[in-house]
């Protein structure tokens, strides 16, 4: 199962075709593209939740200390806190820590950390590790994709058999055999890992992008106009790619979410003390019976930003694309 | 024809290869010392060094890799590293579980994913079509493990209408049993692909309806129906068999996360087991294993659709 189908053809925006470069100058298919992006209700929500869930992340330090008073390292397997003016221990006898009350909005993990701090927290090495992740696979993938699909020839021969062969090794496995061999833990290295499964994706799909282009007029016009090989990439065929690239890179990023935190949660991602979502589900998979909290809300906050992401992904590729909608049967 | 299947096979061949090497390069680029691991905690440096060429380790990288993927050519993929057990005899002990795993998913989500389509596809921005979207948003978005988990402490703990993550054999505790025990993992991954189905079928359906040859058959009085399941489903279909080999194919190759939180001793668990242990050969076994039913389903798509449209020109 793949959330990435090929895009049929390359954003065209009205008008588009006639003009030699046609997003090269930009201004008019952009604002259009913000209009229709802008009248899509669920892409516009998923927008405010998704800046919501960033500033949240960016602001976390701040939260933690100022608002919440509480921090997402600190253990409190000996305190005690009022609750409805009752005292209770935020981990009891048996190991059971307390649930969601006023004080602990979300309850306590089994060290007695505020989960919600670890939760906000956690948002920033998720968030950190997918878009970084992304941004790296983008770039990788571009150079690949352009060389191949350009250049054609030997370099794409190689590049082809190569990313194909990539792609028959199920990806997490491949995931969790980087991590694992690259000496987990860091953020760096997930966000490389991450990079490395990636890429193949987006340069195959830039590789078909650049081949549907390539053969187009206003290609073929500015190389009779004696452009250089580097004016066509750079001029040409790049501004052409932005739309594929912002659609295509959104979705990338809800997949890395969910592939940093399968391996957060496998082990082999980020590394406690330091919270990711993955890593939180992982710690309390042992206890899940009895105190849900811990497994409940980094996996619902999980699945809200990939939900949100999607729907982003979704509206951004309409606004570019926008396709005739068949209507069914008459 | 016959030219280009022998080019084709011999690039699945030539794929198996780079996948193999690449596994390889990546134990490979850590300095580690499997001899050591074989010969255990308290083993002398000569023994080590004894299995390390016992292992042929002592040999250069490349004759190394040459020897492993020669023999596993032929079937045998050595021995694991950590429990001496033959690597090809563990994977024909997971498989049988794998394959169970995979087989009543599948199974269920296309009984779920196709049916909705179908019905979102004719009656669009209906209930179900709304239905349909939001169970392939979440489908795509929900963590595996997570969904799992959830299931697990509502259907198993609370209801108490499955067991809690427990494995049965289908020939020694009967099939219902193993059903039993198998239905939430099912019905996990039936959740997170059925939607994803029923929108594909739903997209294809729409893309063939508005074809000439359906419109020919509606004008010409055929019954609604009989159009819907004669000249719409049948081409719609295809695409959604594309999509259904390949998907098969790679949870051929282990669901880690599914059979991690529901203890199903499958592929995903050996190969996930074998990468934290630092097992070579277990490793490079399962990931070959998992790789040839990816490159099988690759074939088999494409050797079909030529079968089936045979102007598609002879370039693999």
């Amino acid at each position: 199962m793949s959330v990435l189908e090929p895009l049929a053809a390359p954003p065209a925006s009205p008008g588009a075709e006639a003009s030699a470069a046609p997003a090269a100058e930009a201004g008019a298919p952009w604002a259009e593209v913000l209009r229709r992006f802008r009248r899509d209700r669920a892409g516009m929500a998923a927008l405010v939740v998704l800046s919501v869930i960033v500033l949240a992340a960016l602001l976390a330090p701040w939260i933690c200390s100022a608002a919440l008073h509480q921090s997402p390292y600190r253990l409190h397997i000996m305190d005690r806190i009022a609750v409805h003016g009752r005292e209770v221990e935020v981990v009891s006898d048996d190991g059971l820590p307390v649930g969601p009350n006023p004080r602990l909005l979300l309850g306590a993990d089994l060290l007695g950390r505020d989960l919600l701090s670890r939760l906000l927290y956690g948002a920033r090495f998720s968030l950190a590790a997918a878009s970084l992740g992304t941004l790296l696979a983008v770039l990788v993938g571009l150079a690949a994709g352009l060389i191949a699909g350009f250049y054609r020839g030997l370099a794409d021969a190689v590049i082809s058999r190569f990313v194909d062969a990539m792609m028959a090794i199920p990806v997490l496995l491949l995931a969790i055999a980087l991590a694992a061999v690259l000496r987990q833990g860091s953020l760096g290295i997930v966000v490389l890992v991450l990079a490395l499964v990636n890429w193949t994706y987006l340069a195959r799909i830039i590789r078909a992008e650049v081949l549907s282009l390539r053969g187009r007029d206003f290609i073929e016009a500015a190389r009779a106009m004696g452009a250089s090989d580097l004016a066509i990439l750079t001029r040409h065929l790049l501004p052409n790619l932005a739309g594929p690239l912002i659609v295509f890179g959104t979705l990338s990023v809800a997949g890395n979410i969910l592939l940093e935190s399968a391996l957060s949660f496998l082990g082999v991602g980020i590394q406690p003390p330091s919270p990711s979502w993955g890593n939180m589900i992982q710690e309390g998979i042992a206890f899940y019976r009895v105190a849900w909290w811990i497994t409940l809300f980094p996996g619902i906050a999980i699945l809200l930003t990939v939900v949100c992401l999607n729907l982003a992904g979704e509206a951004l590729r309409e606004a570019l694309h926008p396709g005739a909608r068949p209507e069914g049967l008459p | 024809m016959t030219g280009w299947l022998v080019r084709r096979l011999l690039w699945c061949v030539l794929v198996l290869v780079i996948v193999g090497s690449t596994t390889f390069a990546i134990f490979f680029a850590v300095p580690s010392d499997p001899a050591a691991l074989v010969a255990g905690k308290y083993a002398t440096p000569a023994t080590i060094a004894l299995v390390r060429q016992r292992l042929g380790l002592d040999k250069p990288k490349p004759v190394q890799l040459g020897m492993f993927l020669l023999r596993a050519a032929s079937g045998d993929l050595g021995y694991s590293f950590v429990s001496q057990q033959p690597v090809a005899l563990a994977i024909r002990q997971a498989f049988p579980r794998t394959l169970s795993l995979t087989v009543g998913a599948v199974v269920l989500w296309l009984l779920i994913g196709i049916p909705l389509g179908v019905v979102s596809a004719l009656r669009p921005r209906s209930i179900w079509d709304r239905a349909a979207l939001g169970v392939s948003l979440f489908g795509i978005s929900a963590p595996a493990y997570w969904l799992g988990l959830v299931l697990l402490w509502l259907f198993a703990d609370r209801l108490g209408w499955f067991p809690l993550g427990d494995y049965a054999d289908l020939t020694s505790a009967g099939p219902l049993a193993w059903a039993h025990h198998l239905f939430l993992p099912w019905f996990t991954l039936a959740l997170l692909n059925a939607g994803w189905y029923a929108r594909m079928t739903r997209s294809q359906m729409l893309e063939v309806m508005s074809r000439e040859h359906v419109r020919t058959a509606l004008a010409k009085g055929l019954p609604r129906a009989s159009v819907v399941r004669r000249h719409v489903l049948r081409n719609a279909l295809l695409p959604i068999v594309t999509m259904l080999g390949m998907d098969v194919a790679s949870l051929f190759g282990g669901a880690v996360l599914t059979e991690t939180v529901f203890g199903i001793p499958g592929i995903g668990g050996l190969a996930y087991r074998a990468i934290r242990m630092r097992d070579l050969p277990m490793v490079m076994g399962t990931v070959l294993f998992a790789a040839l039913f990816i490159v099988v389903a690759n074939l088999l798509v494409d050797v079909l659709y030529r079968w089936l449209d045979p102007r598609i020109p002879g370039e693999a």
